[in-house]
């Protein structure tokens, strides 16, 4: 009997896997037919995206870009294509894009919403990148405001100017008597200055200085603000005071303090429990009823003193979730540290609170940014009350898709960057634990 | 031995007001009370100053004054003859009827996306994906705009349908006409009709409940009732044998038998839509406007539900159904008794407060002239009796009342399914 056990002695070469296993067919293979109903979702899902495509990429592409109404338009389909179906008309865009970006600000002066666009972008900088961009640079950020309402607005540069010395003197009044009694009496005195300096001594300031020295540009009215170029301005004011605003309302619904708690509370319930064109009916219609007999101040002021309630409350909200959600030893600890409230606040809870709340806290500036549309209700001219404008002249009469696509497109950029912003803002933060 | 003696009594100064932590709090308390009352004195005094410069002192006796405006998209009876609070009322009604509508679709399209975007199939969970950022990033009120210029601009007018060669027709076994003055689908009618109740006879609160829903009603809660008592029963013999009895084809007979048989008794049939004229007559009229809020309001609000759906099944950890296979559950079962309720704990409050954004959104009706409460009460009412504190206030009030009794069902939901931690 010869031995007939066989032993290798060498490895076998390695093999390729299988070609149906590796690149793009293995690919294919697990992730669109891995199985019968999945195989019948790939084919629905490419049937659904073909047959959207072949409508949406001819209407797009085969289109008139330059006419002057909708009926030269489809007179200039039917010349080139036969028909007029499946046809985007851009010339509508083409013919009303200015207006639909910046409503009727004067034309000749369309360089100053352009300027201070792009110095919000200089200011948001160092608040958006701050480990790329030197901190210095917050100053700028610090006087911007100022700067975009006389870029925006126009007329003399001693109104911003004056508003904000009245700042300068709460800061100057807060440091002297801090210094000389105590850190409470200096904000309250701080506080005081500041209001003293702006409802009785800044408007003379600001006369007298403009008589002195008349240094402005052409005035604007609000009723000619309109377009995009509202929506971005009525979205910067609200996102940009509401955040410390709702910070403050959630520290004082998450105090001890049992009145200022309750305050807190109903203020942050009764406006997220009514919709906001009701607090824009109120910004339009009672506002001037409230104040004093006589006052009568800028519809787009009184807009955005609403909005920014509005989205107060609801920032409040998310941020109080950031607090809850901090484990009770980060207060024990600051506690035990022997810092105040304050100093805890400000070191070692609000950066946790903070950083926890982020997705809330962007979500809530789109929703913000978008809600702005809803002023063309109370009759401002933002994009969309522009559409409905555009929509009833003669000259494009009809015309829906083309008109919407951009505003849409406009909307959609600006939203997603946002949100896109907030993963990255999340990704740099991540500490790896929580 | 030492005594312990009590400590010097400290005599109360003014500044420990300040400085004496266990004063201050009360101290900043009282600040702020005695601020926000001065700030709504203030705000109340210049109100009343204000409106009597105006002529217009405070009062709701407009509410019984002829609204003299038509309403045509209503539930109830109502004339331009009826009154302001009567419109008001409609207007209500309208609110709830969009947001009930709007919140049923928006959670069904919504749990679909949900759990699609989910799929181990790439294609679809990216074109669930563009679904949810491009509904998400657009504001709603685009969304409801567009919807109505679709449907006024894109659909086919009445006489589309006419003629011998109809260049339009109707869907759904010639039930449905989908018309650019909107849609008109068949309704429900009873030949042995056991008629109306009329309720608060002819307050602006008045209406007709129909018996015959009544009697539906009555009959399905009966059928309900008894199912749960079969399952209570198969759940029983389970306990006590091990073996679970087949029930599903007994629990679908006592759903539907007494039903058909209702039905039946009294005479149900449908009323198709007929064109007759200038316009389709019969059948239930949807006019465009509610159908673009609702339409536009549901896929909005889809996209927000399809992202808590998604977060809420990601938020179950993998182990919680390993644990529960090696259990020995069944994989339905798995979904229904582990992953189902650990699941909904974290989607339902999320949900609800979505809910609460569709009918808060639901407002924007006005941008489509859909006669809601903001159409009636805060917008002609308003507009033609010039009460513009009176309306909003009361406007807001309504809000305010359906938002917070949806936060009282939340709370209630939210206290029952808490976690009992240790």
């Amino acid at each position: 009997m010869s031995d007939v056990s066989f032993v290798r002695t060498e490895m076998l070469p390695e093999q390729a896997p299988p070609a149906s296993e590796v690149g793009a067919i293995g690919w294919i293979r697990h992730n669109l037919f891995s199985g019968w109903f999945n195989s019948i979702l790939t084919l629905i899902s490419l049937y659904a995206i073909y047959y959207v495509l072949s409508g949406v990429l001819p209407w797009v592409f085969q289109s008139v870009w330059n006419a002057n109404s909708l009926n030269e338009c489809r007179e200039i389909m039917m010349a080139t294509w036969g028909s007029t179906h499946g046809h985007a008309c851009w010339a509508v865009i083409n013919d009303r894009w200015l207006q639909l970006l910046f409503g009727f600000y004067p034309s000749h002066l369309y360089w100053r919403p352009i300027v201070a666009l792009l110095l919000l972008l200089v200011a948001l900088a160092p608040v958006l990148y701050s480990d790329r961009v030197p901190t210095k640079m917050l100053i700028f950020s610090a006087i911007y405001p100022f700067l975009m309402v006389w870029l925006m607005w126009g007329g003399t540069i001693w109104g911003p100017i004056s508003a904000a010395l009245g700042f300068v003197v709460g800061w100057g009044v807060y440091t002297l008597v801090s210094k000389q009694l105590s850190g409470l009496f200096g904000i309250i005195l701080g506080v005081l200055a500041s209001v003293v300096w702006w409802l009785v001594i800044s408007s003379y300031f600001a006369s007298a200085m403009a008589s002195i020295i008349p240094i402005g540009i052409e005035a604007v009215q609000s009723r000619q603000f309109g377009g995009f170029m509202l929506a971005i301005l009525l979205g910067v004011v609200a996102i940009g005071v509401s955040l410390p605003i709702g910070i403050v309302l959630a520290l004082g619904r998450q105090s001890d303090l049992l009145i200022v708690k309750y305050l807190c509370v109903g203020f942050i319930e009764f406006i997220r429990g009514v919709p906001l064109i009701t607090l824009l009916f109120v910004a339009s219609l009672l506002l001037n009823l409230f104040l004093p007999p006589g006052t009568n101040f800028d519809i787009i002021l009184r807009v955005m003193i609403m909005m920014t309630l509005f989205s107060a409350a609801y920032m409040a909200e998310v941020i109080r979730g950031g607090l809850a959600a901090l484990p009770r030893g980060q207060y024990e600890g600051a506690d035990s540290l022997g810092l105040n409230y304050w100093q805890a606040q400000r070191l070692i809870i609000m950066p946790q609170a903070l950083k926890i709340s982020i997705p809330g806290i962007v979500s809530t500036f789109i929703g913000i940014f978008k809600d702005t549309t809803l002023v063309s209700i109370i009759g401002l001219f933002d994009v969309i009350g522009l559409a409905s404008a555009i929509r009833a002249d003669t000259a494009w009469n009809g015309i829906y898709w083309e008109l919407f696509a951009f505003i849409a497109a406009l909307f959609f950029v600006v939203c997603f960057s946002m949100s896109r912003y907030s993963m990255y803002l999340e990704r740099k933060l991540q500490t790896g634990h929580r | 031995m030492t005594t312990l003696t009590d400590p010097p009594k400290e005599q109360f100064r003014l500044s420990m007001l300040l400085y004496d932590t266990r004063y201050r709090s009360a101290t900043i308390q009282v600040i702020a009370l005695i601020g926000f009352m001065l700030l709504a004195a203030w705000i109340i005094s210049n109100t009343i100053q204000n409106l009597e410069a105006l002529g217009k002192p405070v009062e709701f006796g407009f509410f019984g004054e002829s609204a003299s405006y038509d309403i045509n998209q209503r539930l109830l009876e109502y004339s331009s003859q009826d009154s302001h609070l009567r419109a008001a009322f409609i207007g209500l009604l309208n609110t709830l009827v969009v947001a009930v509508l709007g919140c049923i679709t928006a959670t069904i399209v919504g749990v679909l996306v949900g759990v699609l975007r989910l799929s181990n199939n790439w294609l679809v969970a990216r074109i669930m994906t563009v679904y949810v950022e491009m509904f998400r990033n657009v504001p709603v009120l685009l969304w409801i705009v567009l919807a109505m210029a679709i449907l006024i601009e894109g659909l086919p007018a009445p006489n589309a349908f006419r003629g011998d060669n109809p260049t339009a027709t109707m869907d759904l076994f010639n039930s449905v006409a989908v018309t650019n003055r909107g849609v008109y689908i068949p309704e429900f009618l009873f030949s042995r009709s056991l008629g109306d109740i009329h309720l608060f006879g002819t307050s602006s609160i008045r209406f007709d409940v129909s018996l015959d829903l009544i009697a539906f009603l009555i009959v399905l809660g009966g059928s309900i009732f008894t199912m749960r008592k079969v399952s209570a029963w198969a759940a029983a013999k389970q306990e006590a044998t091990g073996d679970r009895p087949k029930i599903w084809h007994i629990q679908l007979g006592i759903l539907f038998v007494p039903m058909i048989i209702l039905l039946a008794a009294l005479g149900f049939h449908l009323g198709y839509p007929e064109l007759k004229g200038f316009n389709f007559k019969g059948g239930t009229h949807m006019r465009n406007s509610l159908i673009a809020l609702w339409l536009a309001l549901s896929l909005y609000t889809a996209a927000f539900i399809a992202e808590i759906v998604r977060a809420g099944i990601l938020a179950i950890s993998k182990g919680q159904s390993e644990a529960a296979a090696a259990l020995g559950l069944r994989p339905g079962r798995i979904m229904r008794l582990v992953i189902l309720p650990q699941a909904l704990r974290v989607i339902i409050p999320p949900m609800i407060s979505n809910y609460l954004n569709l009918t808060k959104n639901s407002s924007l009706a006005i941008a489509v002239g859909y006669m809601d409460i903001t159409g009636t009460l805060g917008g002609i009412t308003m507009n033609q009796t010039g009460r513009e504190l009176e309306c909003v206030l009361l406007l807001m009030l309504v809000y305010l009342c359906i938002s917070l009794s949806i936060s009282a069902v939340m709370n209630w939901y939210n206290n029952r399914v808490k976690l009992v931690e240790r």
